[in-house]
């Protein structure tokens, strides 16, 4: 009989669409990492003395830390010394003061990817921010955004021309102490991309980075800051792809936000790295720390990811619940295909009074790849009348992949309100074959039920970048059935 | 509009024998089924009526081991499931599938979209495809929440067989199997769902009516009513004979056949 799916795993043969690498002189620093390397990074990035100190001190403390392993995947210990931090397009001054002044090379990379960084070839109102490796090749939209007050910029600019905001606001969500990977981001971070909200300002576009690793055997550790000040709200979105390349490289970033009194901050990810080859060799570790703080009353901090790439994710996006009446929310899709190991969720820690979390969490699963949902809700003793509400599904598509869920409770005050509903479904031979009767193909079927199970994370995601996710899924699971 | 006249051959079925999972099922089935007929397969439970259904549609994991099925003169076998539905093969499940967060008319669009491609006739656009399927909702007497509702999402059993036929009629299918669609339906409900049934029939279709009780065809009339049994059909006759079964129960054809 034809086409007709007995074997629901056997049609693997996921094409990556961003793999290919970008032919440009670099400045990259050989392997390895000290406290000259250090200093190096710092000095290339004219960095004050407190900068210095911080990464120097996070350092330090780094290399008394152990590398996690309490996460459910797998992976061959990392030579630390074997990566290099820094790798930079080769230019002729400091940086690009425009967009002429960008290596077409560049312009051609991100066209290739579907980032249009000429503004006028922009989508509609969508500032961007791009980062090559370990520099921000280039923002755009930046004056429009100053005539609101807006400060969308390259991590490395916002050191030099905002220090004092950089200096109250740094690692004032995720300490450099916070785990290993955090400490090694803050003691080499390299570039990203700094937000600031002022008062009352509602952001006039959407805003994005858009990360891509190019170099081989180069880390990126981006670091992003995200301040919503008091009564201000902003959208802002993430994007990251990688070529294909037969070894892993480590992406290791730190993504902080602070949420100001009645702010809120909607945060969205489609994660595309590359995710290695379909017997599990290559692909992006992708172990990265984001956290947000509702600093102030009313304020309200949102994750919305879809997670389709990486060899292995680690990742957590959390919400410090501190002042009364925030709300923390948390929508995830998470994709593992092939041999990809995927362990993610996130922690929302009720502190003030009436907060309010929302997480919803949906694994897919296909191929040999392993999906676990990790979740806390922890309510603190202050937290009175503190809500969650979890959900958390799970599909499994074909019979050697694998979906597992921890969440993990801590209440310690009795008033607080906590729901939690999981479900796991292997995806129907059932639903298959009615799809396939009514004359879709096997393809448009899996599309249709695995969006269709995915709905309610895509619709908090902005209207442009839910079409974008969804052909990301499509193209994730290419393959996955038949 | 189609080229198919009443009396032509739809369905030949010769010889058939199916395993499920290493069990034989059904041993040397024969059928014919021409433009213009409905028929009725009725049978004692176990009788092997739903694996017909399944393979018919083109189920995986059905092993055909012998026989042949003709449908408009092609070789069904050979085709895939979905092959199959393009060409008008539709079946009414006996158990339809939920599908959540699947959108009911997103579904419908896209069936009916991959069987008019295959007839080559242009895909309807949105604002079209709604007033058809209004039209079919009414005669359904579907209520408009349904557009905008999950695939048999939450639906109870006498919904989502109204929704396999509210299917049916949007698509038009040349040959419809309806497999125990009566099955879990109160009286009301059965009335609708055969009005649907029966607003299909035409001189070039065919409608097979996999059942176990006479009063769908109180309903909806056969013109033949076989009685499968042991893997095979064992009796034909007219629409007299389900009434004669419903008196008389099953047993006594299977003596007939063992005596004959």
């Amino acid at each position: 009989m034809a086409s007709t799916p007995t074997d629901l795993d056997a049609l693997v043969a996921q094409k990556y669409e961003h793999g290919f690498v970008t032919d440009i002189d670099s400045d990259t620093v050989p392997p390895g990492l000290d406290e000259d390397v250090i200093r190096m990074i710092s000095r290339k990035k004219g960095e004050p003395r407190f900068l210095l100190d911080w990464r120097l001190k996070s350092y330090r403390h780094w290399q008394t830390m152990r590398e996690p392993h309490w996460a459910h995947v797998k992976y061959p210990p990392i030579d630390y010394q074997a990566i290099s931090y820094y790798s930079a397009p080769k230019q002729n001054s400091d940086g690009p003061k425009s967009l002429a002044d960008v290596d077409p090379k560049l312009l051609a990379t991100y066209a290739k990817l579907g980032v249009p960084l000429h503004e006028r070839a922009r989508l509609a109102g969508v500032a961007v921010d791009a980062v090559f490796d370990s520099v921000s090749v280039a923002t755009t939209f930046k004056s429009r955004l100053a005539e609101a007050g807006v400060i969308f910029c390259p991590f490395s600019d916002a050191v030099r021309e905002h220090p004092a905001l950089l200096e109250q606001y740094l690692g004032s969500v995720v300490p450099p102490t916070d785990n290993f990977y955090a400490a090694l981001n803050s003691a080499v971070f390299t570039d990203g991309s700094f937000v600031y909200i002022p008062p009352g300002v509602r952001c006039p576009m959407e805003l994005s980075t858009y990360f891509r690793i190019n170099a081989a055997k180069t880390g990126q550790f981006e670091r992003t800051l995200i301040i919503a000040d008091a009564g201000s709200h902003v959208s802002y979105l993430e994007g990251c792809t990688a070529p294909m390349r037969d070894e892993n490289q480590l992406h290791a970033a730190v993504v902080e936000l602070v949420a100001l009194d009645d702010s809120s901050i909607k945060y969205s990810t489609v994660q595309n790295w590359y995710p290695g080859d379909e017997h599990g060799v290559g692909g992006i570790y992708n172990f990265v720390t984001k956290r947000g703080e509702c600093r102030g009353r009313n304020a309200r901090i949102s994750w919305t990811q879809v997670e389709t790439g990486s060899a292995i994710t680690w990742k957590y996006p959390s919400c410090v619940l501190t002042g009364d009446n925030s709300v923390g929310e948390f929508y995830s899709v998470a994709v593992a295909n092939h041999y990809q190991q995927a362990d993610t969720g996130t922690k929302m820690i009720h502190i003030g009074r009436n907060t309010r979390s929302t997480i919803v969490s949906k694994g897919i699963s296909a191929g040999h790849a392993q999906n676990t949902y990790r979740g806390l809700v922890k309510v603190l003793p202050s937290a009175d009348g503190a809500r969650n509400y979890t959900q958390c599904d799970s599909l499994l598509m074909g019979a050697r992949s694998g979906a597992h869920t921890f969440p993990y409770v801590e209440v310690r005050n009795p008033t607080a309100t906590v729901e939690h509903e999981a479900t796991t479904s292997k995806i129907g031979e059932d639903q298959l074959f009615y799809c396939l009767q009514r004359g879709l193909s096997a393809e448009d079927a899996v599309n249709m039920i695995v969006s269709g199970f995915c709905k309610s994370v895509f619709k908090e995601l902005p209207m442009e970048f839910a079409v974008e996710a969804q052909n990301l899924l499509a193209v994730s699971l290419e393959g996955a059935v038949g | 509009m189609s080229d198919i006249n009443k009396g032509d051959s739809i369905l030949e079925i010769r010889g058939l024998a199916v395993e499920v999972q290493g069990k034989r099922i059904l041993e040397g089935l024969d059928l014919t089924v021409r433009a213009g007929e409905v028929h009725a397969i009725m049978g004692p439970n176990g009788a092997g009526k739903s694996t017909l259904s399944q393979v018919l549609a083109g189920r995986p994991d059905y092993d055909v081991k012998a026989g042949t099925v003709r449908y408009l003169g092609e070789d069904l076998l050979a085709l895939a499931a979905e092959e199959r539905a393009r060409r008008g093969l539709f079946l009414g499940f006996q158990y339809p599938v939920e599908i959540p967060g699947v959108n009911n008319v997103y579904l419908l669009k896209a069936a009916l979209n991959a069987r008019r491609r295959q007839l080559g006739q242009p895909e309807v656009d949105a604002f079209e495809f709604l007033g058809l399927v209004r039209d079919k909702m009414r005669l359904m007497q579907m209520d408009e929440s349904f557009l905008s509702r999950g695939v048999n999402e939450g639906f109870s059993g006498g919904e989502k067989k109204r929704n396999e036929i509210l299917q049916m009629t949007v698509l038009e299918p040349i040959l419809a199997i309806l497999d125990e669609t009566d099955s879990g339906l109160d009286i009301d409900a059965l009335k609708v769902v055969a009005h649907g049934v029966n607003s299909l029939k035409r001189d070039d279709r065919a409608i097979v009516l996999v059942t176990h009780y006479q009063r769908l065809l109180d309903h909806i009339v056969p013109d033949h009513v076989h009685v499968l049994a042991g893997g095979r059909i064992l009796k034909s006759g007219d629409a007299s004979l389900a009434l004669e079964l419903e008196r008389r129960g099953y047993d006594w054809v299977r003596a007939e056949a063992a005596a004959a």
